[in-house]
């Protein structure tokens, strides 16, 4: 039976056909759908973890107790779970063991373009680089075979345009495994050195295994086409290769580590002129000349961004690069919602003039004008850490113009480290928490703070202010954000405070509750001063009416929550509330 | 034109039902038997920001990405969205836009202005159709199914049978709105476009 699945429904539908009996994820654009999917099938043991680090260590536990299991995150989560993952290269597995990292080529919701092949070479383990939905399925499937017949954690390897498209995909049915128990063997398990010594020397011979391995993996294949031209490449990158260079012979490269050397050497001697068309970093072409070949790789196809069949005719043709001329157009970048609870608190810290240690989800957008409320943004959790560490270079007078401003997903996912560290050292920080019940960004999944588990039952909920207290906080408020005036008193009373204080501003995501009717604006009121504006609300808009000397703002109704922010902030009281617009 | 190899551009802004329309474009393709690939991008994008998401079916399809010049319709779903991506429209394509604006942030906050004569440069691109499909929503009672419409609209270019049509709405929509969505579709494919 065929389907249309995206790649991330794929792997969910490869893991289950394979008898995975284990996943775990933090959610990250764009690897989030894959546990989304994977709870539809009740044989797996599905959790959202608390971090990428945490959901490998679950996965690996339950491969030492020989079940299937597979991990799921985006490129930079392999960063956070980056611990686990080199020393499951040592240990192996008993029950096969996935980590499917989803890169983000084009950074269309990332903070880096890092290249996670470079993750298989470096912790030597194999890695598999599916090029549509069908094959994310069958190399889940294939990863779970070959992590046990060599005893080794595999990396499938994904990108935004294998997670985020779609095609028709073979399904099959599942494959029951056995769980094969759990057997103490602390030297594969126990990483001491003395262990750690025995099972390096392993990895180095199971790489050699491997190697002979990719030589005569069924997906490591060439299509003859013209001898003119030769076409080396992997994952997303053929397809867009199979369209730019119709009548090339392509070597598809599936399992691209290690490589197959022998098979690259054949298909070499046969054409006579080789292009390595790979996205990202030049990982197969390095290894490629490294075997002493001629290739045309990095010289002509560009580092930074995602790949497309334009950016590849381009790279080869100066023709099709004059063609690209564009119109002059606004740039429309995301914006927080209507509504989101977290508008008020980033128009006080723009009204305050802090700096702002910012951090990863939804919130990372009040960086943007008008409200421009954000100074930093490195990764998970930096925003406790990099104002912590502000203020012990530029001493306590500095800390009170800065604050740390995290969600309550990311709180849980590594601010509560840094939330201690800086308590124990004597820290003055100024920690907001913008509560929204829920990790929106990647489309809101629950954490512990929401006490809702991966199947939507309830678990035991974790407040935050729980946390904070337990580490050792002494100053704690929570506000509701949709009020200003409360809003700017509690965070300057955060500032004033000596120590490390926290603020909690709790109010549900806007896209987790139901609107309430529109605002109006009152023309005969307002004088068009713009104050309004500077909420950047997206449903607030200015007019030129032909028959007003000033202009006119306007509330589009489709848009509007009826959150009432925008009252606040009009001098004129030219906003109307529904009921008193009803009379 | 042809049932082959067909690329469908929809565009528009975050939120706007991007995703759900293309689902069911697809789905129908699927259904009459023909090979389709779709991409689409989630996450911070989706945020009331640009989006785009490519629609390929056909024999064969490779790249899920539409080449630059060579989309058959590009659907937007609001004016200047349909400008940021025409160049992806092929020479004398056809061009479907909902006739709405939605000023982006630049130009709410007065740093840019909303472009003008818009109707005008997609024209030289080749032929375009504007349809007020707020107004035939709001006429039906629910302003989410603009989405719908504009894929009815969508229809008259493309040889699906209606049956397909209605079965993949079926299978992308909640079992509560299915009629509406069909009447809604329905409408938007009674829109002459001739």
């Amino acid at each position: 039976m065929k389907t249309l699945l995206s790649g991330n429904e794929a792997v969910a539908r490869g893991a289950w056909e394979a008898g995975c009996h284990v996943a775990a994820a933090y959610p990250g654009t764009p690897s989030t759908e894959i546990i989304e999917n994977i709870v539809k099938y009740p044989e797996i043991y599905t959790e959202w973890a608390i971090n990428e680090k945490v959901a490998l260590e679950v996965v690996a536990g339950a491969c030492f107790a020989g079940a299937r299991a597979l991990a799921a995150m985006k490129h930079v989560g392999l960063n956070v779970a980056a611990d686990p993952f080199f020393t499951m290269g040592y240990s192996g597995v008993t029950g096969g063991l996935v980590i499917v990292s989803a890169d983000d080529p084009g950074m269309w919701s990332s903070q880096n373009e890092q290249d996670n092949r470079h993750y298989a070479r470096h912790a030597k383990v194999p890695i598999l680089e599916p090029s549509d939905s069908n094959e994310a399925k069958l190399f889940t499937k294939l990863g779970f075979e070959i992590s046990e017949k060599f005893d080794t954690p595999v990396l499938l390897r994904l990108t935004t345009r294998i997670c985020h498209s779609t095609c028709l995909v073979d399904l099959q049915k599942r494959k029951e495994q056995k769980i094969k128990g759990y057997v103490k063997d602390i030297k594969k398990r126990l990483m001491l050195p003395a262990h750690a010594r025995l099972r390096h020397i392993i990895v180095e011979e199971r790489l050699k295994k491997l190697e002979k391995f990719s030589e005569v993996f069924p997906y490591n294949k060439i299509e003859w086409g013209k001898k003119t031209l030769g076409i080396i490449t992997s994952g997303i990158a053929y397809q867009y290769a199979k369209e730019v260079f119709p009548d090339a012979s392509f070597l598809k490269l599936s399992l691209t580590y290690p490589i197959p050397k022998n098979l690259i050497k054949r298909f070499a001697r046969k054409v006579k002129r080789i292009i390595i068309v790979e996205e990202g970093d030049p990982v197969l072409e390095t290894e490629i000349k490294a075997l002493g070949i001629k290739v045309i790789g990095k010289e002509k196809i560009p580092l930074c961004g995602e790949l497309t069949q334009n950016v590849i005719r381009t790279s080869f043709s100066r023709k099709a690069k004059a063609k690209t001329k564009k119109d002059k157009i606004p740039a429309r970048l995301p914006v927080l919602c209507p509504g989101c609870p977290h508008r008020g608190v980033f128009y006080i810290i723009n009204k305050l003039k802090l700096v702002t240690s910012g951090d990863i989800g939804c919130y990372t957008l009040g960086a943007l004008p008008p409200l421009s409320a954000m100074d930093t943004c490195v990764c998970m959790g930096a925003s406790v850490t990099n104002a912590h560490g502000m203020e012990k270079a530029l001493g306590k007078d500095f800390s009170k113009k800065v604050v740390a401003v995290l969600g309550d997903s990311t709180f849980f996912h590594s601010g509560i480290t840094g939330l201690a560290n800086a308590v124990y050292n004597k820290g003055n920080l100024n920690l907001l928490i913008l509560d929204n019940f829920t990790t929106a960004m990647t489309g809101h999944q629950p954490h512990p703070g929401t006490g809702k588990l991966a199947r939507g039952e309830q678990g035991k909920r974790i407040p935050p202010e729980d946390v904070v207290k337990g580490c050792g906080v002494e100053f704690i408020r929570i506000v509701d954000p949709n009020y200003l005036k409360k809003t700017e008193t509690a965070i300057k009373q955060t500032l004033e405070f000596d120590g490390v204080a926290v603020l909690i501003f709790r109010r549900p995501c806007a896209l987790l509750v139901k609107p309430k009717p529109s605002y109006r604006i009152d023309p005969e009121l307002c004088n068009g001063c713009k104050l309004c504006l500077r909420i950047g609300c997206p449903a607030i808009s200015l007019e030129f009416p032909e028959d007003r000397k000033k202009p006119l703002a306007v509330i589009d109704h489709a848009l509007c929550t009826g959150c009432g922010l925008c009252t606040q902030v009009c001098n004129r009281n030219a906003i109307i509330a529904p009921e008193q617009a009803n009379t | 034109m042809k049932t082959y190899a067909t690329n469908i551009v929809i565009c528009g802004v975050g939120g706007q039902g991007i995703i759900l329309a293309s689902n069911v474009l697809c789905y129908a393709a699927f259904l009459e038997g023909l090979d389709v690939k779709k991409s689409e991008v989630h996450g911070m994008a989706q945020r009331g920001g640009s989006v785009i998401t490519h629609v390929r079916f056909g024999e064969k399809i490779y790249s899920p990405l539409i080449e630059q010049g060579k989309g058959d319709v590009i659907l937007s779903f609001e004016k200047l969205e349909a400008l940021r991506y025409i160049h992806y429209l092929k020479k004398n394509g056809i061009t479907i836009v909902n006739d709405r604006k939605i000023p982006p942030m630049s130009v709410l906050t007065g740093t840019v202005s909303y472009p003008a004569k818009i109707e005008t440069k997609l024209k030289k691109y080749g032929k375009t159709f504007f349809i007020d499909a707020a107004k035939i929503a709001l006429n039906l009672g629910n302003i989410r199914v603009v989405n719908i419409i504009l894929l009815g609209v969508l229809s008259n270019f493309l040889n699906f049978k209606q049956k397909s049509w209605e079965q993949a709405i079926r299978q992308n929509v909640k079992t509560k709105f299915v009629d509406l969505n069909i009447t809604a579709f329905n409408r938007g494919k009674n829109i002459t476009t001739t």
